[in-house]
């Protein structure tokens, strides 16, 4: 008696259990069916989240960043001022230092990103259209572990390879080589080092996508491989090194580091940043310096965006 | 595309190979091939897919050096040319058009290259554009034109360069039926009108016959037979060509035996075949030299202009019947699925596709 009750309740239990999970593995598939019906919910269930984070984290910080750039700083209390005003602009525009430092950051980013362009090109074809596979795999891996290393272990590492009795000197000194020392050419070659994989991986990419029998057909057609070169592969690649530009030229803009480590004296505009957020706390005036290179960067999209390299990639 | 270094010789076949191999890896893609291609020849190269026939275009081409054997072209040894200069184009399976130029720029590419003077560019061009009928398309990329017409572009920027052999790979593959259909007539007519020798790749054995002067028919790297369309349908030369050419409808084994009084494998063509309700033997329809079998009939199908019977022999293996419907017919007058049927052909319609087994 008691044991055919107790198979009874088993059973009972066992029926709740199932219908209970029935009931659970439904439910998806009711929001499923739901999300099915209403197209814009389950779009804007989907691309609502990054949205606000690009709109409020991202757009929102830069305002923020350019609304405080038109404050002032009080001299004497070192707080900030809430008076529109464009004084910190004039004082950018009319003191010859800050136009050298601004003139010296874009053309070490314009270095950086000329010498990275003429270093990864060539990597960049070797490894997609030469390479075999597993040579490729090796290259892409031994592209990408740099980016794994710490920034400044990197930086340091050129400033010791830089230095009087380094690498660079030493092995430099067989080819009558000596190193360039701290200085602007030392911050070139360290951000160009910094920033390849950001140039590699675009180009790379790109040519990737470029069938081989388009190469075929140029030669087919009788060209050579220098005419191939320029009539063919460079203008089908071009989007991929405007891509890999924006990479290495707004890095440049932006960093300090580098330069404190390896640039000797020399002063790019994240250091002028970094001095007015840390030694003078004048979080506006560092503000509006800090518009330069947004503002450089826009310029540079849009002259991007002019050569019609943005469409389609 | 250097003329000097691929000098005409007198009576030399436009394109001469001799022994071609090639290995990629431990596979061998290319097994041993001669071939002999006449100048202004409309040549095909039939097989299914990794029989060889596209090496053997990218070896003329120049885009894959052989592992052995050598390639004449024009009599003229090329065999160690750069693609650049060898006197061929190619029609690409993918068109490879340059994206970044217009239908124009693309059609001028190769006389780009050789420095022909602008005008004259532009010219030649234009009349290369007119001959596929896209004159008012040279200012378009080739992004927006449609399959068809990106095949057309692909064409004019070969043939404006008056190539003494156009390499074709696979051209029509992408276009749907009716287009690929077109395209076969006007090719083939574009092809008398030039003088052009074409050597063209497809593993559509009716492009083949359709358009061809000559085929050869690979398979495994070799080539199993060369012959005229007419020649190679009607007696084919191997079990393989049998089947890939036309239906397949082999016989061998006992019922070879039994039907024709020698072993052997042979070839039927299935609209050589009739089929008849009654044993033809006690009718008037018998004819003096034929070949009679009877057998089931295991599929019907109706295929438009003609219908397809399946038959299965009583004394083995199955053969196919197409009739045409030349009359329409009703369901009622075709022997349907399971009727008892009698299949008779003429002895002189079937082809030995392979040596009599010895002993």
């Amino acid at each position: 008696m008691n044991q055919t009750n107790n198979a009874s309740e088993g059973t009972l239990v066992a029926r709740l259990l199932a219908a209970l999970r029935r009931f659970a593995a439904a439910l998806p598939n009711r929001a499923s069916a739901v999300l099915h019906r209403r197209p814009r919910l389950r779009l804007s269930l989907l691309i609502g989240p990054p949205m606000l984070w690009l709109g409020v984290a991202y757009l929102g910080a830069l305002g923020a960043l350019f609304i405080t750039s038109l404050w002032g700083q009080d001299p004497f209390t070192g707080t900030v001022v809430r008076e529109w005003n464009l004084d910190n602009f004039r004082l950018l525009w009319e003191s010859e230092v800050y136009r050298k430092i601004t003139f010296r950051t874009v053309g070490i980013a314009a270095g950086v990103t000329v010498i990275d362009i003429l270093i990864a090109f060539p990597v960049a074809l070797y490894m997609a259209k030469v390479a075999s596979p597993r040579m490729r795999n090796i290259l892409v891996i031994a592209v990408l572990t740099p980016l794994w290393a710490s920034y400044l272990v990197k930086a340091y590492a050129w400033r010791i390879m830089l230095s009087e009795d380094g690498v660079v000197s030493d092995l430099g000194g067989l080819l009558g080589i000596d190193t360039p020392g701290y200085g602007l050419a030392a911050v070139v070659i360290t951000l160009a080092y910094l920033w390849l994989p950001f140039m590699i991986l675009p180009i790379y990419a790109g040519l990737e996508r470029l069938p081989d029998s388009m190469l075929e057909a140029s030669m087919d057609l009788g060209a050579k491989t220098g005419h191939t070169m320029r009539r063919v592969v460079l203008p089908s690649v071009f989007p991929a090194v405007i891509a890999g530009s924006i990479f290495t030229f707004s890095l440049s803009l932006g960093d300090y580091i580098t330069v404190r480590i390896v640039g000797g004296a020399n002063q790019m505009l994240g250091n002028v940043v970094y001095d007015n957020v840390g030694a003078a706390n004048n979080l506006p005036f560092a503000a509006a310096v800090a518009t330069i290179p947004v503002v450089i960067m826009l310029v540079y999209l849009a002259a991007a965006r002019r050569t019609g390299a943005l469409e389609n990639v | 595309m250097n003329h000097a270094a691929t000098e005409m010789k007198e009576g030399a076949p436009a394109i001469a190979i001799r022994g071609l191999r090639k290995e990629f890896g431990s596979v061998t893609a290319v097994d041993g091939v001669d071939l002999d291609i006449a100048n202004g020849e409309f040549f095909s190269m039939l097989g299914p897919s990794g029989s060889g026939k596209t090496t053997v275009l990218r070896m003329v081409a120049g885009f894959e050096s052989p592992t052995a054997g050598t390639i004449q072209l024009g009599g003229t040894d090329v065999t160690k040319d750069p693609p650049f200069s060898r006197d061929v184009n190619t029609v690409f399976q993918d068109y490879a058009l340059f994206p970044h130029m217009s239908v124009t720029q693309n059609v001028e590419y190769g006389l780009r290259v050789k420095r022909v003077p602008r005008a004259e560019r532009r010219k030649r061009a234009q009349e290369a554009l007119e001959s596929v009928q896209l004159s008012q398309y040279g200012a378009r990329r080739p992004g927006q034109l449609s399959g068809g017409q990106r095949q057309r572009v692909a064409l004019a920027r070969a043939l404006v360069n008056r190539p003494r052999v156009l390499l074709l790979d696979e051209p029509l593959g992408a276009l749907d039926l009716k287009l690929r259909r077109e395209m076969q007539v006007e090719l083939k007519q574009l092809q008398r009108d030039l003088g052009i020798t074409f050597l063209f790749v497809t593993h559509d054995q009716e492009e083949a016959l359709t358009m061809s002067d000559r085929i050869a028919v690979f398979n495994n790297g070799r080539i199993e037979q060369v012959a005229t369309p007419r020649d190679l349908y009607e007696l084919p030369a191997t079990p393989f060509v049998a089947g890939f050419v036309g239906t397949s409808n082999v016989l061998d084994g006992e019922a070879a035996t039994a039907l024709l009084g020698e072993p052997g494998i042979f070839s039927v063509r299935p609209e050589k075949i009739q089929l008849h309700l009654d044993d033809p033997h006690l009718s008037d329809s018998a004819t003096p030299h034929a070949v009679t079998a009877a057998g089931v009939v295991r599929e019907v199908v109706y295929l438009g202009s003609a219908t397809q019977s399946i038959v299965d022999l009583d004394l083995g293996g199955s053969l196919i019947v197409l009739r045409q419907n030349q009359q329409s017919p009703s369901e009622g007058d075709v022997a349907g699925r399971g009727a008892r049927v009698h299949l008779s052909w003429l002895r002189e319609h079937t082809v030995s596709v392979a040596p009599q087994p010895v002993g």
